[in-house]
């Protein structure tokens, strides 16, 4: 067996580009601490009107007692309820998504918000949004003939007005 | 028996070239649909209708007939000997899948099965459908089995002998696809078939769609194989040099094999159902696969190093220059290099456990396939039927000049047509829209992105119509030739006490068996121990 000696060093360096691009992921993953969305959780999407996280007077953003948020959304055929949302910039928030009837995802460019919506499971995005300004929430999985028609606006303020319409809400 | 074969094969290349060239019209029709610029071609329900088909036909239908008929032919013009178990063997797998085509494509015609060439329960396509796909895969399956056991065969018969690397390589890839293939099989055999008869009512989406993702990554390297095959042993020839390394092209082949099939996982990132830790260790096995193709690109570069030298290429660069680039094969060689690099360094974004959810699902990942697949693999397959043509059908190419603008034209195509797919991606376009009816804001930065790839489609579409045109009149040429032997590559340096591992697939197909236990195993598991509840069937 023959293996020329430049191809032998081309090969070792192969593995270190590999292995450097792996190390720099892995330690960006756990220094910064993003990890793909990734929960594991069973809904029956047959029922997300009956059930208490996901009947439509529970659905859009809510402040716990401990300040933190949790933006609680609905993917149906055609479209994302709530169907506008207003989030405060540059605070986390914790969105929880599930789907009353097929395949459906979700994405913001400029953001790292983007996940499948599968029946039978809730999916969960912890994120924070970094721009103000409107942006569009597109449904990016085919659901149907209406799949380009599904899509909703998301509205990053500054946390003064997130608070001044939280309150108008409440009236 | 040589012109029995080569009519095999021919039959396998054609029904690939022509479902290809079907394809290819949706694809111009697709984009000018999507650029807006045409509203009276604005019919969604024919729209998806046409997606799916082009992915249906370019994914399984053109790959895998063109390699079965790329495979026989190697047996033939490497191992010199009979196709175990005898052509007849070969025509009932060409009718079986071809049957299955046929049944799928009028269902997809008639817009019962606009599901997208991944299916996507739990929309529900017409059960006939479902049953098309799989003899289409089905019949591939007896292709695997004759591959692996026609080089068995050789080997029993010349031991000790090195198995000839196009052979070698073109063997590891029917055990991939029969490997990889297995998971789609067993999501349409035991979900999507009972569950659209009725037999079953419900079907869980998260086990669906993690059985998909265990074809769907190696799918891709059983597209590619072929086209490193050319790489190895075709464009080296043509360059009228050797191949640099015969044991180091092994070695990447074995690579390709076994770190292909277990890191679906990495097309699952942003879904539910599947743990972070999973989705981490396909991340790692992606990474491997970057390897192989570092050190093809290797070998690929010094064999045509050696070639242009020999052809009087003098300095760092100047052997590049002394290449002949009127050869097809020598072409399409440097550029599908090309685009495989690009291609490749959008795949290390697609691949990044944490950037992925940047371009997941938007239009990049079109542009990145786009890149990989019709650009670096198909230019292959194209500039390998020229090259066999000939030797298949005993006529001289109709038009070497035509082949070589069709070449120059897919590259453009692909160049304009993915390169602002990949920013449309980062403007934030979702994949697979039809009309974007999204407000004004929204789509007018996209506007000049859309005329480009309507351009780059029609560029496409006129490079793809060169392609059949050639090949019809070099068929019917009336010049008739003996057919001219294939040639393939020698190895720069012979290969000897070659060991046996780097000549067989026992110990390999273990390992990968293995490593899709551990990688897979839990996986699929856990949906048999959760109390997941699954979905009905929807109409599209």
């Amino acid at each position: 067996m023959h293996v020329d000696a430049t191809e032998k060093k081309w090969v070792i360096l192969s593995f270190a580009m590999a292995i450097a691009m792996m190390g720099i992921l892995t330690a960006y993953a756990l220094n910064k601490n993003i990890h793909p969305p990734s929960n594991v959780e069973i809904i029956d999407s047959t029922t997300l009107h009956l059930s208490d996280e996901f009947n439509e007077d529970n659905l859009g953003i809510k402040q716990a007692e401990d300040g933190s948020l949790t933006i609680t959304m609905v993917a149906a055929r055609y479209g994302f309820f709530p169907h506008n949302m207003t989030v405060p910039v540059d605070t986390p928030v914790k969105i929880r998504i599930a789907s009353a009837d097929v395949l459906h995802g979700i994405h913001t460019a400029n953001t790292n918000f983007n996940t499948m919506i599968v029946p039978g499971y809730i999916s969960e995005v912890n994120t924070t949004f970094r721009i103000k300004g409107k942006h569009p929430m597109f449904c990016n999985e085919y659901c149907g003939l209406g799949h380009d028609y599904m899509w909703s606006q998301l509205n990053v303020v500054s946390q003064e007005e997130f608070i001044a319409s939280l309150k108008k809400g409440d009236e | 028996m040589y012109a029995h074969a080569s009519k095999l094969s021919l039959a396998n290349m054609w029904v690939a070239f022509i479902t290809f060239a079907l394809a290819a019209l949706m694809g111009v029709y697709q984009v000018a649909e999507r650029s807006g610029m045409f509203p009276k071609i604005e019919f969604i329900e024919l729209y998806y209708r046409s997606v799916s088909s082009h992915g249906v036909i370019m994914g399984f239908v053109l790959t895998t007939f063109f390699i079965m008929g790329f495979g026989y032919w190697i047996i033939h013009t490497t191992l010199k000997r009979p196709i175990w178990g005898g052509e007849r063997m070969g025509w009932t797998g060409f009718g079986i899948s071809l049957g299955g085509t046929a049944l799928a494509a009028i269902l997809l015609f008639a817009g019962e099965a606009s599901v997208m060439y991944t299916f996507y329960p739990p929309l529900k396509a017409n059960p006939l459908f479902y049953v098309g796909a799989t003899l289409l895969v089905v019949g591939s399956w007896v292709w695997c089995l004759q591959m692996v056991m026609s080089m068995n065969a050789w080997k029993k018969e010349n031991i000790g002998e090195p198995v000839p690397l196009a052979m070698y390589a073109m063997t590891a890839n029917a055990i991939l696809w029969f490997i990889t293939s297995l998971g789609v099989a067993s999501e349409i055999l035991f979900q999507l078939l009972p569950w659209s008869l009725g037999i079953i009512e419900t079907i869980d989406v998260g086990l669906a769609r993690t059985l998909f993702s265990w074809t769907l990554h190696a799918i891709v390297y059983f597209w590619l194989i072929p086209a490193y095959i050319a790489f190895y042993t075709l464009v080296p020839k043509a360059a009228g040099g050797t191949l640099f390394s015969d044991e180091i092209s092994r070695i990447s082949i074995l690579m390709l094999l076994v770190f292909s099939v277990p890191i679906g996982m990495h097309h699952l990132y942003v879904d539910p159902f599947q743990d972070a830790g999973w989705k981490f260790v396909h991340m790692i096995g992606t990474f491997m696969v970057a390897i192989p193709t570092l050190i093809t690109g290797f070998t690929v570069f010094a064999s045509m190093e050696v070639a242009g030298r020999l052809r009087g290429g003098k300095g760092l660069f100047g052997w590049i220059w002394a290449l002949n680039w009127n050869n097809p094969m020598v072409l399409s060689g440097g550029l599908s290099l090309l685009m495989l690099t690009i291609g490749g360094w959008g795949g290390m974004v697609n691949a990044s456990y944490s950037l992925n959810v940047a371009v997941h699902n938007t239009q990049w990942i079109t542009g990145h396939f786009h890149l990989i697949f019709a650009g670096t693999a198909v230019i292959m397959y194209f500039s390998s039927a020229y090259y066999m043509w000939p030797s298949l059908t005993g006529r001289p190419l109709f038009s070497t000049k035509m082949a070589l603008l069709q070449l120059w034209l897919w590259f453009i195509g692909m160049l304009v047509l993915t390169l602002p797919w990949h920013i449309l991606g980062l403007l934030g376009q979702p994949r697979r829209i039809g009309v974007a009816p999204y407000s004004e804001e929204v789509t007018a930065p996209w506007a000049p992105y859309e005329f480009l790839m309507l351009i780059g489609g029609v560029i496409l579409f006129i490079s793809a119509l060169l392609l059949i045109l050639n090949l019809v009149l070099t068929h019917f040429n009336k010049k008739a030739d003996t057919p001219p032997v294939m040639e393939y590559a020698e190895s720069m340096h012979p290969v000897i006490n070659l060991p046996k591992l780097l000549n067989g697939f026992g110990f390999w197909t273990a390992v990968i068996v293995i490593y899709m236990i551990v990688s897979y195993g839990y996986p699929i598991l856990q949906f048999f121990t959760m109390d997941t509840i699954g979905t009905f069937p929807w109409s599209i």
